[in-house]
């Protein structure tokens, strides 16, 4: 009994082991790294945007004559592993170019290695001003809007309130909740020099004892909140915050709040009337985004959520990016990245020269409820060229 | 006024929960002397089970607590299964070993669980009749918060009555005293631990579904609960139930009246407490001194022998075939392809690593829960240098290690006068400190607060929190892979080297001696706290050393490479091997690394990776090495292993 | 006479309310064997630890070859040469029987803390040596946890004199011994005394050993120093055979 286990698990190991994907000629690939695991949440809706977008580049006849192939690994939310799986994506699979990931501090760890390394990469979802200014680097581009564009078009819309001038925050413990705050400040104190922040509160990320912080909320007797807490944090937050009545009578404005992944999972108890980024997927009306959402409710039978749409873009971004550079060499993939311009379902895109942020904006507005669901009214598109700072100012950003 | 008492309240109720899931882990602990980590998975599993629960049997009166009870039971059952078929076989095994165990079962839960519920996060179904507030001096308190604070002393209250009031309650009590005793008694031992065992599991469970109207079900909740629940039942006293109360209200107030105060202390303020009691009580506030003679009694190891000749020569061919190993990826690329240099230096790493921390867990006998802050605090001392002096990578790699060794010399001072779990639990403690602090990067909030009292300029950042430290790279003649692979290759054998030089000099046998009898080696004039110390820090040394091997083969580090998780892999890594032989660390951090790897390709990796640590444990209940002793290697020809390769 | 090696003075220990040693005084010789006995619980391992360190008296004065030591800590009182064997043996069971007694040498020799040439090459011969004079020099490559238990007590013996220590504490160190091996240990422990002029105090159980043996006899009752002289008067002494000795002794004595 015993010898039989260890020899099939031996031998399964082995197995395992020799397995190598073979390398096929006519295909491009790309290597996609996410917290599979640690986030399935977030990133299976990310992967089911990308692979519906290779299957219809594919579909029509691919890029440079070639198919693409997405390679998909888990980086188990741990920055070390994500920098293993790159080389191994690198010298093993052979990628043309690295694509992905959601944490910050994993985009900074591939960003990191794809300078050192040479390599494309290509970030989705990391929120990191950082990725792009302080530590940017030739090699990374960045697609979704960053942490200072989100935080600048909810400062934006909220220095409309004028009678709103004591705000209090809250975020979670590390560097996006400290960036997302920030920048925020920097944003709203610029267009309303008579706000003031009367307190900051900083639970420990998914870790949040909601009680105390709503207490400690009331205690600042704010006319605005700022929200960036998400995830499980979000929820109670929320829950707590309602039955506290912290929210009465108070301007609330949340980071991410709008976005179906944090908004769906609370279901009626969503809150109403913050003013929130997120992505109303079922109110857009462009014809891209039309058929955007057809498409992708019929290969997934499920609605798709800010990452399935990220995903997708990125998938476009690879294919304009590959045409136009016309070879998978990484100098010309980079250059050809550099101002390079597509269509998207959320609109025309643009990845900057100056800094390699992609213009991709956010959809700002109003959380209701709608049939027992959270979700976004009088929410208009904000175009990410708009809030991002000027080329002279982001040189100084970029500078290292 | 109102303000300060619902604060209190709420402090109170936030507690709840916590007390429940640390008195579980205190009452197991106390009488199985097993350290269930897995008991975060039971908390996670009570509250998705009560979510279906509720869902099933309706969210109106009564129907919704008896399906929270139902939940509660449900997880008893579950951890009644893991101890029937799992802990049961490995008690006999060396003390700690069942933690391997635990982890393997985490790993399992966290993939069925996924595959049962799904990755969205569960908002948790309100109480009913108990979804609005009171009134208390014109501030609002949830109703359900004075729900949750009287649920606490009821559980205590009937905990109590369990344990004093009923037969079954006084024999639980005195295995907790003295497990032998118990079994002269003529007592059935395996029932009475798989009843305790019952009753903790539930208890999590439980704690899990009450804490439904405050939050709900979501996959990270099994690690995010059970550190806390670790420092309640440390701080409380292990084994203690009424400590665990005090110092879960203890804690909950601490946050709630904290974060208040210093909004920015949330992810330190529990562990600095941990800290401090430890220091002033070192068996926590109702805790009473381990008396030696606890838990099972282990088979003596053996003594230690000169490598033999069958360890020589595996160790030359292995030394031989990591040598040729690049010479074969220039001569066939395409069958060893770079990626398997990356993975024999990232292997090599985590060897070193794990064979540093067995250096104080087997021969010292105290293992550490921590040793991340050691692995991470090299890499972190090697980038620093990097990023404020440009200083080049030979200057780093001698800063991790001594920079690695002050940390080990300031934690070991506090850590090295405690034994056993409250020795594990410190290091612990320190090693979250450790973390909070690059996490939040407190060096970059100090030196401003400094500049401004100075008129400096401070820095903008130091150690930049969760964005980490980039752009660590190896020097220009070591960046080629083949370089770094032979540095990495070259530093690990000269550390294992050394480390086993020093375990076969004096110093080791004096550490042994302290481990083997530490009233004998005080009778003959050794000063066991002392070398604890020194072995202490120069296993913290040799983590910095790996951890520098580590941020150059990355070219980045983060808060990450010092968090528990870490830590943790360490000690699986360890106690995988086979904690009672020098080669156990080598073979266990080689053997994870690669399952690791292998496994990450596919889906629900965790589970194939925890089901083969089940395995694992079952087969080879005192690590990998001893594979020579069952019949299978016995027909390899591998002869006892423990002995031999020893 | 020169000063005794060991002088203790009015030693005093509580636990609680309870005095688990009370007033304790006396004076141990070069060259004696002095036996400490009394019923369960009178106090004679409490007297033992505080001895060695391993208590701290509430009171009193221990002094070893004039110096006061009282208080001190186990491993400072062994640097000033008090060896000591356990009632129930505490070896290194993870290390061969030359290795425990090359422990003490290191140890003896401020050497703990070296760390590059190895262990089991010291002080081989003087180990072997050791080893030879408790009657353990073939058995000194075997792991101590295989030993039987009267070969334990023979280590711990040699262990103990690793330091050429001028006293020596045993406790009950025949306990848990077949009686001719009793004999045989205490005769051994007898020799060493008469060889080295060292100062053994010892308590013991069994009465023929402490009668055959002991130069001196000292009888502890509830923590209380009860009687003290030569074996014969000790024996003839009718409180402890009141209160201590039990009845199938008192027939034997007369």
């Amino acid at each position: 009994m015993k010898l039989n286990l260890l020899l099939v698990t031996g031998v399964a190991l082995g197995a395992l082991s020799a397995v190598h994907p073979a390398i096929a000629e006519g295909e491009i690939k790309i290597g996609d790294i996410n917290s599979y695991t640690r986030l399935p949440a977030h990133t299976i809706p990310y992967k089911r945007g990308a692979q519906l977008a290779i299957e219809e580049i594919n579909k029509a006849g691919g890029v440079l004559g070639k198919k693409l192939v997405l390679v998909s690994r888990d980086d188990q939310g741990k920055p070390g592993e994500a920098v293993k799986i790159a080389e191994q994506l690198r010298s093993r699979d052979k990628v043309a170019l690295v694509s992905g990931s959601l944490f910050s501090h994993i985009g900074l760890a591939l960003a990191s290695w794809a300078k050192q390394r040479k390599m494309l990469y290509l970030a989705a979802e990391p929120l990191a001003d950082a990725l792009v200014w302080a530590k940017g680097n030739k090699y990374t581009f960045r697609l979704r809007p960053s942490t200072y564009m989100q935080a600048a078009m909810l400062a934006s819309e909220a220095a409309k309130k004028e009678n709103v001038k004591r705000w209090a925050t809250i975020a979670p413990n590390y560097a996006y909740g400290k960036d997302a705050v920030a920048a925020f400040k920097k944003v709203l104190k610029r267009l309303r020099p008579d706000v003031m922040f009367v307190g900051s509160q900083w639970p420990g990320l998914f870790k949040i004892d909601a009680g105390a912080e709503v207490q400690a909320l009331a205690k600042m007797k704010p006319d605005g909140i700022y929200n960036v807490t998400f995830g499980s944090d979000l929820a109670k937050f929320v829950r707590e915050g309602r039955t506290r009545g912290l929210f009465k009578d108070k301007l609330v404005v949340g980071l991410l709040t709008g976005e179906p992944e944090y908004l769906d999972p609370l279901k009626g108890e969503a809150p109403v009337g913050w003013l929130v980024t997120g992505y109303p997927w079922a109110d857009i009306q462009t014809a891209a985004h039309k058929k955007f959402l057809a498409a992708y409710q019929a290969r997934w039978k499920d609605y798709p959520r800010i990452g399935s749409i990220v995903g997708y873009n990125t998938m476009l971004a690879i294919n304009a990016m590959l045409k136009k550079a016309g070879s998978v060499d990484t100098e010309k993939m980079v250059t050809a990245m550099k101002g390079l311009k597509f269509d998207s379902p959320s609109g025309p895109i643009m990845f900057r020269a100056v800094d390699h942020q992609s213009t991709m904006g956010a959809w700002v507005g109003w959380t209701v409820l709608k049939d027992g669901m959270g979700a976004m009214a009088n929410w208009q598109y904000l175009d990410g060229a708009n809030f991002l700072p000027s080329v002279e100012e982001t040189k100084k950003l970029r500078k290292q | 006024m109102g303000d300060f008492i619902v604060t209190l309240l709420t402090g109170l109720s936030s507690a709840a929960a916590l007390f429940l899931v640390a008195s579980g882990l205190s009452i197991i602990f106390g009488v199985t002397r097993i350290v269930n980590f897995a008991h975060g998975s039971f908390y996670m599993l009570g509250s998705y089970i009560g979510v279906t629960m509720v869902t099933a049997l309706g969210s109106g009166g009564i129907a919704y607590w008896l399906a929270l009870l139902i939940a509660a039971v449900a997880v008893g059952v579950i951890g009644v299964a893991m101890e029937v078929l799992l802990l049961r076989r490995v008690y006999q095994a060396p003390e700690l070993f069942q933690l391997i165990a635990t982890f393997g079962v985490i790993l399992v839960i966290q993939d069925v669980t996924l595959w049962i519920w799904g990755p969205e996060d569960i908002v948790g179904p309100r109480a009913p009749g108990l979804s609005g507030a009171v009134t208390i001096f014109g501030e609002k308190l949830p109703e359900y918060d004075l729900v949750l604070i009287a649920v606490s002393p009821v559980v205590l209250i009937g905990l109590w009555l369990l344990f004093n009031r009923t037969r079954w309650g006084t024999l639980v009590r005195a295995a907790t005293l003295d497990r032998q005793m118990v079994a002269a008694l003529g007592v059935n031992q395996r029932w009475l631990f798989t009843g305790v065992l019952f009753l903790g599991s539930a208890l999590a469970g439980l704690g899990g579904a009450i804490q439904l109207p405050k939050g709900g079900a979501d996959l990270l909740m099994d690690f995010n609960i059970i550190a806390a629940a670790f420092v309640v039942v440390v701080v409380g006293g292990m084994g203690s139930i009424g400590g665990a109360f005090l110092a879960a209200m203890l804690i909950g107030l601490l946050q709630t009246f904290g974060i208040q105060i210093f909004p920015n202390s949330t992810l330190i303020l529990m562990f600095l407490v941990m800290a401090v009691v430890l220091i002033f009580r070192p068996w926590g506030l109702l805790g009473k001194p381990e008396s030696p003679g606890h838990g099972p009694v282990e088979a003596p190891e053996a003594p230690l022998r000169p490598a033999n000749r069958k360890l020589r020569i595996i160790g030359s061919g292995v030394l031989a075939f990591l040598l040729m190993l690049p010479v074969a990826h220039l001569l066939l690329p395409s069958i060893i392809g770079d990626f398997t240099l990356v993975l024999v230096v990232e292997i090599m790493i985590y060897v070193l690593f794990a064979a540093a921390l067995h250096f104080i867990m087997g021969p010292g006998g105290l293992v550490s829960f921590g040793h991340a802050a050691f692995f991470g605090g090299g890499a972190y001392a090697a980038a620093l240098m990097v990023k404020f002096t440009d200083a080049p990578m030979e200057i780093a790699f001698w800063v991790a290690p001594i920079g690695a060794a002050l940390l080990a010399i300031l934690f070991g001072w506090f850590c090295v006068r405690l034994t056993g779990v409250y020795f594990a639990m410190l290091t612990l403690a320190f090693a979250q400190i450790a973390w909070a602090i690059m996490f939040q990067d407190a060096p970059a909030s100090v030196a401003k607060a400094l500049g401004e009292w100075f008129g400096w300029t401070a820095v903008e950042q130091i150690t930049a929190g969760d964005d980490g430290i980039l752009g660590i790279w190896p020097a220009e003649w070591a960046s080629s892979r083949v370089t770094y692979y032979y540095l990495t290759v070259g530093l690990v054998v000269a550390g294992l080297l050394v480390l086993r030089r020093i375990l076969f000099a004096p110093f080791g046998y004096t550490l042994r001696a302290g481990r083997d009898s530490p009233l004998r080696a005080a009778a003959i004039g050794i000063d066991l706290k002392q070398h604890q110390w020194i072995a202490f820090t120069i296993s913290g040394a040799f983590a910095g050393l790996a951890g520098a091997l580590f941020v150059y083969s990355k070219g980045s580090v983060f808060p990450t490479s010092m968090e528990i998780a870490r830590s943790f892999d360490a000690l699986l890594m360890v106690l995988l091997g086979g904690v009672h032989s020098l080669v156990g660390p080598i073979v266990g951090a080689a053997t994870f690394t690669w399952l690791n790897d292998i496994f990450n390709e596919l889906s629900y990796w965790r589970f194939l990776l925890g089901a083969t640590i089940i395995a694992l444990v079952l087969l080879l209940p005192n690590g990998l090495v001893s594979l020579g002793d069952t019949s299978v290697g016995r027909r390899l020809g591998l002869g006892p292993g423990r002995e031999a390769l020893a | 006479m020169s000063t005794p090696i060991l002088e203790v003075s009015n030693l005093s220990k509580a636990y609680g309310g309870v005095q688990a040693v009370q007033d304790v005084s006396f004076v141990l010789n070069a060259g004696e064997l002095l036996a400490l006995i009394g019923p369960n619980g009178a106090g004679k391992t409490t007297c033992f630890n505080m001895l060695m360190g391993q208590i701290k008296p509430d009171s009193g004065v221990i002094r070893l070859k004039g110096n006061d030591i009282t208080g001190r800590p186990p491993q400072r009182i062994w640097r000033m040469g008090v060896g000591r064997t356990f009632q129930i043996t505490a070896t290194f069971t993870s290390m061969t029987v030359r290795e425990n007694v090359q422990m003490a040498l290191i140890n003896h020799q401020h050497a703990s803390r070296r760390w590059w040439k190895p262990a089991a090459a010291t002080d081989v011969a003087h180990a072997d040596a050791l080893l030879g004079r408790v009657g353990m020099a073939e058995q000194g490559d075997r792991a101590c946890s295989v030993l039987a238990y009267g070969d334990l007590k023979r280590v711990e013996l040699a262990v103990a004199l690793a330091n050429d220590p001028d006293l020596l504490l045993m406790d009950e160190p025949t306990a848990g011994m077949a009686p001719k091996e009793r004999i045989e240990l205490m005769q051994l422990a007898a020799d060493i005394v008469s060889e080295r002029g060292i100062g053994v105090l010892f308590t013991e159980h069994d009465m023929d050993v402490v009668f055959a043996h002991a130069h001196r006899i000292m009888v502890l009752n509830r923590g209380c120093l009860l009687a003290e002289g030569a074996p014969k008067s000790v024996r003839a002494n009718a409180q402890v055979r009141e209160i201590y000795l039990g009845s199938t002794v008192r027939a034997e004595v007369e």
